[in-house]
């Protein structure tokens, strides 16, 4: 009994441990941000990386995701007689809801577990120390530039995953349906606030492109460096991601919208 | 022992655990200046960790690493990195960056630490990779590499900078004889020629005898001998006898501590 209370203290002292780590982690990366100069094409390259290279996956899933929505809105209204709504429903669920949700979602299994992949191999073949004896700080070289990456692209990567997402919509709902087009749109159009629902979404992508970006690369600098090692963080990054990604879209959908 | 004036390097009472394990016990170690000092010793000794203390990358649990008067260990992070502008270090794998190529591993540190003109910087890569028969290699990436050309790379990049101190870690391991005697040669030109310090981390005891000014021997967490080659070839300690005549026999166990062989294997019989 004695043991189980002293393992189960041990267990939450290495969490508290582990995330006290993380913060002074983060804290050393921001403060330690680059040069601008040097920052730049470094900045650039991991945009490239993160940003770019996750585009495909992106569009192809919001195109879908906006499809289904768009055929699965009708089904329901269409009973009601009220399958002009459906563009209405379709960018509603995407901008408040699944284009940040399900962007950063994908962004944890895409680029984040890349992420911490990445910097924990680096630490595994001893660049990351060789950075150091370098006199180069592998926090200002390596983790700010794919910090700075990561929490700049969802947002827009987010943005992008809804546009393609409400085109998706109107495929299916006008061009295959029939919906009138008219309706569809101008139903999206008065329904949809800037500052309620655009700008609510964006807040939920930024949030979730901080902490997870920040997830990926603690997870890849805290890694044991050793194969099995990187293949843990790689699974954590993704879980953990997930997780937090979920947790905090219900408490800041409770703090945006549950006053309604 | 030699009475040393000019040390740049004064490790005292140092001691340092991993986990349970005491890696030193109260060592004391002195680096002359612009010497070729060799730590030697057998496997698991802490060599390696010696290089990377020195470097500040581990924290000792007690005692000092003064770099010309510096405290190594309480240094804040920027001081700590301004220091190591001041060394070079040859890791055992090499470490380089895989995402550039050699020349570009090479060109590095003197990207980020200087303004140089590019021409200026080619010309210094070019005699860096000549000095290690890789000039002709500039264009390869690390992938294309194998062991012994890595290292002999991350050997021009450490002495891009000149730096005061140069760490070699293993700098000899799986070299071929002719890589082997260049190695050598260069090391010991290096030294003579920019005057820096080299410390030398290495099992191979025929070459680094050959080049070194000062010997330190560590097993069982301590220092066991010093001095110069000559002064540890005349040494007549059985332990350091051992290590230099490379006996599998004597005060120095090959084995790692572990219960009697003879009743671990039957403790498996009755156990069964």
């Amino acid at each position: 009994m004695v043991e189980f209370i002293a393992a189960t203290g041990r267990a939450g002292l290495n969490r508290v441990a582990a995330f006290g780590r993380a913060a002074i982690f983060l804290m050393q990366s921001l403060v330690a941000r680059p040069a601008p100069l040097h920052m730049l094409p470094l900045l650039l390259r991991q945009i490239y990386v993160v940003g770019v290279q996750s585009l495909i996956i992106i569009i192809v899933s919001g195109l879908f995701i906006g499809m289904v929505l768009g055929l699965q809105g009708y089904t329901i209204l269409v009973a009601y007689g009220s399958e002009q709504a459906v563009g209405q429903m379709v960018a509603l669920s995407l901008v408040r809801e699944l284009a940040p949700v399900v962007t950063a979602l994908l962004f944890a299994g895409r680029a984040g577990s890349a992420l911490t992949a990445e910097i924990g191999l680096m630490k595994a073949t001893e660049q990351l120390a060789s950075l150091e004896m370098i006199g180069v700080d592998p926090l200002r070289r390596i983790v700010a530039p794919r910090f700075w990456a990561g929490f700049l692209c969802l947002p827009i990567l987010s943005a992008v995953f809804a546009l393609v997402g409400v085109y998706g919509g109107a495929l299916v709902g006008v061009e295959w349906l029939g919906i009138y087009e008219g309706s569809f749109w101008a139903n999206m159009q008065n329904s949809v606030d800037f500052f309620d629902d655009v700008l609510n979404g964006c807040i939920k992508a930024v949030v979730f492109g901080f902490v997870v970006t920040w997830i990926a690369v603690y997870q890849g600098y805290d890694s044991v460096p050793t194969s099995e090692g990187i293949s843990q963080a790689t699974t954590r990054t993704v879980v953990y991601a997930s997780l937090a990604v979920l947790g905090l879209d219900f408490v800041l959908t409770a703090l945006m919208f549950g006053d309604l | 022992m030699t009475q040393l004036d000019d040390i740049i390097i004064d490790i005292r009472g140092l001691t340092f655990y991993r986990g349970e394990r005491a890696i030193f016990r109260d060592v004391d170690i002195q680096v002359p200046r612009g010497k070729i000092t060799a730590i030697m010793g057998p496997s698991g000794t802490g060599k390696t960790t010696l290089l990377k203390l020195i470097g500040g990358q581990l924290k000792p649990d007690s005692g000092e690493i003064l770099l010309d008067g510096q405290n190594v260990p309480n240094l804040g992070r920027r001081a700590l990195f301004r220091i190591r502008e001041r060394m070079g270090m040859l890791f055992q794998s090499g470490a380089l960056f895989t995402d550039m190529s050699v020349y570009e591993n090479v060109a590095f540190p003197l990207r980020v630490h200087t303004r140089l003109p590019e021409e200026m910087v080619r010309d210094l890569v070019l005699m860096k990779l000549q000095a290690v028969g890789l000039r002709g290699a500039r264009d390869l990436m690390p992938s294309e590499l194998s062991g012994g050309m890595a290292r002999r790379v991350a050997l021009a990049r450490a002495i891009a900078l000149d730096p005061d101190v140069l760490m070699y870690d293993e700098p000899f391991t799986g070299q071929d004889p002719i890589a082997m005697g260049v190695l050598v040669n260069l090391i010991k030109r290096l030294n003579e020629a920019t005057g820096h310090t080299s410390i030398i981390v290495s099992h191979d005891i025929q070459e680094t005898m050959g080049i070194a000014d000062r010997i330190y021997i560590l097993a069982d967490g301590g220092v066991i001998a010093q001095g110069s080659p000559e002064q540890l070839m005349a040494e007549n300690s059985p332990q350091v006898k051992q290590f230099i005549d490379g006996l599998p026999d004597g005060p120095v166990p090959f084995h790692f501590p572990a219960d009697d062989y003879q009743s671990d294997l039957m403790l498996g019989l009755n156990n069964g």
